[in-house]
This record gives structure tokens, sequence and C-alpha cells, in this order.
């Protein structure tokens, strides 16, 4: 929902990131409000992943120019837990399988570190057991997933709702899913995307990352912005993805 | 023969005050000489003898030991942080000497014996004597020679055939002198059809450079099922060397889940040898060191009839400036068709300055089996990091969550809550220090 005097969450100008020496985001300017969902889309390669991760603070992205304020303070002088306490999540493409941690004690861990530093109370494993239970419901997920191991062996959908699971847990002020959609069946997608909906409220903001216009069929977005070559060369409305699915990508580069 | 003639100065210190003991039966009397003879005539092992390449023992060598003085045994209030509350019957030792009053031996079930081998040399002598001191062979190790040579006592573990332990037995060495050099012994017989879990278990009241040099021989029979857990949490000044023989009838079934932790330098042999066809074993192994530890593991499979299967996972976690070893030998003998044996070992270093020396060991004279081994090395995984970072967690705790996972893997196996709980705050708190 667009209110144009609403916080501004996220502000980015002219972000340059690199992987490896090579720089993928080359001034990459993008404004998010409270209330907002947006969609960043564009082909393989376009720099979308690199900066989701470069938001989260992954030390292998490396930023080589502009600021990012996130709600106002420097996000660049923060830790990546430090991010993530001030209310920055990611919604990791990939997952990673953590063998060797429940998934119980990872969600209660997470759950109770965020809690603690926003001055809210923690919850002991039983208090934790329920209110994580009836957040599993929301996302149709089987309570045994609290007994294995973090991702391990989850299946792609599995994995994506988990993700979801962390952010309804966390209750960030901004979300960047990573291409949550990718590796979810039509079923897992409604469930995932309608549990998303859920959590979008008037003070908080989605960043969608998706290659696909697809999921944008459940979770409707305020902005479609369109990446290429490390940059946002277009910005519609939710018009844009359609026609992006039917036209591709090609005529944007070329416009 | 005297005591005091041995080839080897250090053996020669270890051997002070030795006297033949004037009692006991026969054959117990025979191998004790000869063991006696064996630890006079071999030297102590230098890193110039293949076993013992990574592992220097030569501040063993360098420390004084003295004889065991006698002294009250701990309050039950001092070691019961120790006590695994599963275990019903529990056999404690005190530098060695067996402490009836902080032991538990009452309600043994019928054909289920533990006791201490004084006792049952003259109660059980017919279960003994074909197994004590006859499958850890001293003949070439001179500390299991030095162990036999000094057996007077130690803890003896009897199942009678078809009959099943109900309860884990806890078998607790604890060392309360400093500068001691004590030789803790432990046989368990499993007969035909037995079934039964032991846990050895080696702690201290000391922060002393005292010297445990353990050995123990376990035998299953037909079809018996042994489950061992070792715990090795010796004071951080202390050594531990420690010799396991494990011998397995047709279609025995042995899991060992060996844990070290304490201890300056810890050495552990554990030698299992496949007698009979179809047995199943299961190695666990967990070195978790830091400081100036040194902790080697060398495991023996000897696959010497057919149909064996084996899994070993071995794990180090190694910090600070310590030093793993692992060498985990699989022998095929021939004839020994249909094998199938696997052996996993991984390492997670902490530190810049921490070392870990894995050798896996493949010997097969047979040519239809499977074998197989890995082994990996590495730091925590910066993947696995930075996504608990990203869920709020700091790189401390991050780190000491992913430490613990590592671990987690062998200990969470090990059949006893209370040591699974008890282990768990152990690795905790040493992950949190290194």
């Amino acid at each position: 929902m667009i209110h144009k005097d609403a916080k501004v969450l996220l502000e980015v100008k002219g972000l340059r990131a690199k992987v490896s020496g090579t720089e993928i985001v080359k001034g990459l300017d993008l404004v998010v409000r409270a209330g907002e969902v947006h969609a960043i889309m564009g082909p393989n390669g376009s720099g979308k992943s690199t900066f989701a991760k470069a938001l989260a603070g992954h030390p292998a992205y490396q930023v080589s120019g502009g600021t990012v304020a996130f709600e106002g303070k420097n996000l660049f002088e923060m830790t990546p837990e430090a991010r993530s306490r001030a209310g920055l999540f990611l919604g990791f493409q990939y997952p990673v399988e953590i063998p060797g941690v429940s998934n119980s004690a990872f969600l209660r861990l997470a759950y109770n570190t965020v809690q603690a530093a926003r001055g809210k109370d923690e919850l002991d494993p039983l208090e934790f057991d329920d209110y994580v239970r009836a957040k599993m419901k929301l996302l149709e997920m089987d309570a045994a997933f609290l007994d294995r191991s973090v991702n391990e062996g989850f299946s792609g959908g599995e994995k994506k709702r988990n993700e979801i699971l962390q952010m309804a847990l966390l209750e960030p002020r901004l979300a960047i899913l990573d291409e949550t959609d990718s590796g979810l069946d039509i079923d897992a997608l409604r469930v995932v995307a309608s549990g998303v909906n859920r959590l979008v409220t008037a003070d908080n903001a989605v960043v969608l990352v998706t290659h696909y216009q697809r999921m944008l069929n459940y979770i409707v977005p305020d902005y479609v912005h369109v990446m290429g070559s490390g940059r946002i060369i277009k910005t519609g409305g939710k018009a844009l993805a359609e026609e992006l699915e039917a036209r591709g990508y090609d005529w944007v580069k070329a416009a | 023969m005297s005591a005091v003639t041995a080839s080897h100065p250090y053996v020669e210190a270890l051997l002070k005050g030795y006297e033949i003991p004037r009692s006991g039966a026969s054959w117990l009397n025979e191998r004790r000489a000869h063991a006696l003879e064996r630890a006079n005539a071999l030297s102590v092992p230098t890193t110039r003898d293949e076993d013992w390449r990574f592992t220097d023992i030569s501040q063993l060598i360098k420390t004084n030991f003295q004889p065991i003085a006698s002294s009250s045994p701990p309050a039950m209030s001092e070691i019961s942080a120790f006590v695994a509350p599963e275990a019903v019957l529990r056999l404690v030792f005190v530098d060695g000497v067996f402490a009836p009053v902080l032991s538990s031996t009452r309600g043994m079930s019928d054909g289920v014996v533990v006791t201490p081998l004084a006792l049952a040399f003259g109660t059980h002598a017919a279960a003994i004597e074909p197994h004590l001191a006859r499958h850890a062979t001293f003949e070439n190790d001179v500390f299991t020679a030095l162990n036999t040579a000094y057996l007077r006592d130690g803890a003896c573990v009897l199942i009678a055939k078809d009959r099943k332990c109900p309860a884990p037995v806890q078998l607790l060495h604890i060392s309360i002198q400093k500068e001691a050099a004590v030789h803790p012994r432990c046989l368990v017989v499993a007969e035909a059809g037995a079934e039964c879990t032991v846990i050895e278990d080696y702690v201290t009241l000391t922060d002393g450079a005292y010297f445990n040099n353990a050995v123990t021989e376990i035998v299953a029979g037909e079809g018996a099922r042994v489950t061992h857990v070792r715990l090795q949490r010796e004071a951080a000044g202390a050594f531990h060397i420690a010799n396991c023989a494990v011998v397995l009838a047709k279609e025995a079934y042995y899991a060992s889940h060996a844990i070290s932790l304490g201890a300056r330098l810890s050495r552990l042999n554990l030698n299992v040898l496949q007698q009979g066809e179809g047995v199943e074993v299961k190695l666990d192994g967990l070195a978790l060191i830091s400081g100036r530890q040194l902790a080697d593991s060398h495991t023996l499979m000897d696959h010497a009839r057919a149909h064996g299967k084996c899994q070993q996972l071995h794990k180090c976690i190694v910090g600070g400036g310590a030093h793993a070893v692992f060498n985990g030998k699989i022998l095929v003998r021939p004839g020994a068709q249909l094998t199938d044996s696997a052996q996993q070992t991984r390492t997670l270093l902490l530190s810049d300055k921490a070392r870990v020396d894995a050798k896996p060991q493949l010997e097969i004279f047979a040519d239809d089996v499977k074998c197989a081994h890995g082994a990996a090395i590495g730091q925590i995984d910066a993947e696995q990091l930075f996504y608990l970072q990203s869920r709020g967690l700091s790189t401390e705790s991050a780190r000491n969550l992913l430490t613990y996972a590592f671990a987690a893997e062998v200990v969470d196996r090990i059949p006893v809550p209370s040591l699974v709980e008890r282990l768990e705050k152990v690795v905790l708190a040493q992950t949190q220090a290194a």
C-alpha cells in the first residue's frame, strides 16, 4: 500500500557492490517506505541477489560505493547480526543446512536474541514451542520440522517455508526475499505467499527479488523494478511484471 | 626376578616399589610375571616409532611419578556430579583402589556380575581366566605390560549367556593424587546372547600431573551386544594412555562411543578383533581439545572373518595450539569376504595454530569386500556462520553453536541421556573458552 508520506525504511543511493573483485551492482538507487511491497526483477546476472546479500552483510559481497540508510542509520556500519536485530531480514535463495543444530533450538535462539535486543521478553522452551507451532500452522508446516536439523534434508519448498517461518518469528521491519518462489510447486507457492501476505502491515515492507512474475499473482507489488547491468533500469506497477512475463527482459534494455 | 632391572630408566622408575603379589592363582601370577618381564625388556616409544610418530611422550617420561599414598576416598557429595543416574550398578576406583562406599553393586539381576576383579578372582575365576590379560597383548606394548604387571584389582563385568543387564554399568575412575601413576583395569565379558552397556569413565578431583595407564578388555560372545561408552575427562595436566582390546565372536554387536576431552597428553589404542563371521561394529570417536593438549586415537578394525560390518566416525575439534592425531586402520584378512567397512574422519580446526594428523589406513587382503574411508579437515563454514548471524546471533554464539553441532553428531548418539546432557554443556563451555 503506497502512502507518500509513510516512513522511509530503506534508502539506497548509488550502491556499488563486488563479488570476488568483480563489480556486480553498479549504482543502484531505491527507496522503500513502510507499508510497501516492492518486486525487483531481472534476468540472471543482473545483480538482484548480490544486492540482497550486500544489504544483509554477507562477507563475500564487498560494498564499493554508495550509501544505504536503514531507518535513517548507516547500514554499512552495522554487523550482519546488528542488521537483523534492527529489523532487516533476508530470506535466502539457498538456505544452508546446519546438521547437528535442531530447528527448534535454532529458531528459539534467533527469536530470543532478537527479542532481547529489542528489549522484549524472551520465551522459555515450552512457551516458545506453543508460539512457534501457531506460526507453523499458518505456513501449513508439520511440527516434525522442529525436531530436525536446520534445513537438513528439507525439500526446496520446505526450506523456503522455514525461511518464511523465521520471518514470522523475527517480525522484521524490512524483509528481502531472495528468489523465495524458486523451487516451489504451485501449492507451496500459494502457502508461502499467503504467509508473506499475512505478515505485511502498514509498519513494515517487503522486497521480493524474483526472476518470474508468478509469485506476484499472489503477493501484489506496489512497485516493480527491473534490474539490468547492476542498476534499476525501469520502475512501474504490477502491470510491468505482466508485460515482462509476456515480452521477456530484452525490450526493457532496448528501451 | 627383580622388579628394578628394567632396560629403560623410565620403566624402572614406574616399577619402583613394585612387589610381586604373594597370593593369587598361579595363572594370574604367571601372566603378571610375564608382563613384568616384557615391561623390563621393552623401551618407551619415541616419535621414531611409526605408531608414535606424531605423539611425543617425552613430557610423560620427564615426570617423576609417586606411588599411591593410602588416603581416605572422597565423599559421595564430591563425586555425585560424575555419577550417571541411569547406571544402577557402579564401581568406583579412587587412584586405582576400589572404593566400596562410593560404589553401588546392589540390585544385580540374575546372571549379571559387576564386581571388583580382586573379588572375582575368587568367585568367578573360571569366567575370567580365559580372557584376562589374553586379549590386550603386552608382548610389544610397554604400557599394557606395565598395567598387567601391576594387575591387582580392577572392574569386572560378567553377563551370563542370554542375560541382559537392564541398565548401564558405570566404571568410574577418579584421580585425586597429584603425580600418581595408576594402572586402571577393566574386563567385560558378555557371553553368547548377552547384552550390556558399559560406561568407562575417567574423571578427576585434582589438577595435578598424574598418569593413568588404563587397559580394558571386552569380550562379546556369539550374538552378544555390547555398547561401550568411554569418557576421558582427565585433569588438564594429566597423562592418559589407554589400550582397549575388543574381541567379537560370531554375529556379535559392539558399539563404541569414545570421547576424549581432558589430559595434557592422551592416547587411546582401540583394537577390535572380529573372530567370528557376521559381526556388526560401530565406532564413534570425538576429541575436543584446546590449549596445549594432545589427543591421539589409534583404532584398528581387524576383520579376520567374513561378513563383518563396521561403521566408524571419528571427529576432532581442535582449538588453541592443540594437536589431534587419528590413525584408523581397517584390516581385511584373507578370506574375510563380504566385509563392509567404512571409516569417516572429520576435523574442525578452530585456530590457526591448531593441528591435526589424520591417517586412514586400509589393508585389504580379500577380493570381494566393500571398504571406504574419507578424511575432511576444515574450519567453521562461512555460509553457515553468515546464515546464523543474519538471524541475529552474534559471531561468537554462532561459532559456538556450529562447533557444538559438529560434536553433536557423535555426542547425541551416546545412549545415556544424562551423559549427553553433561557433554553438551562441556562442549559449549570448552568452545567458549577456545
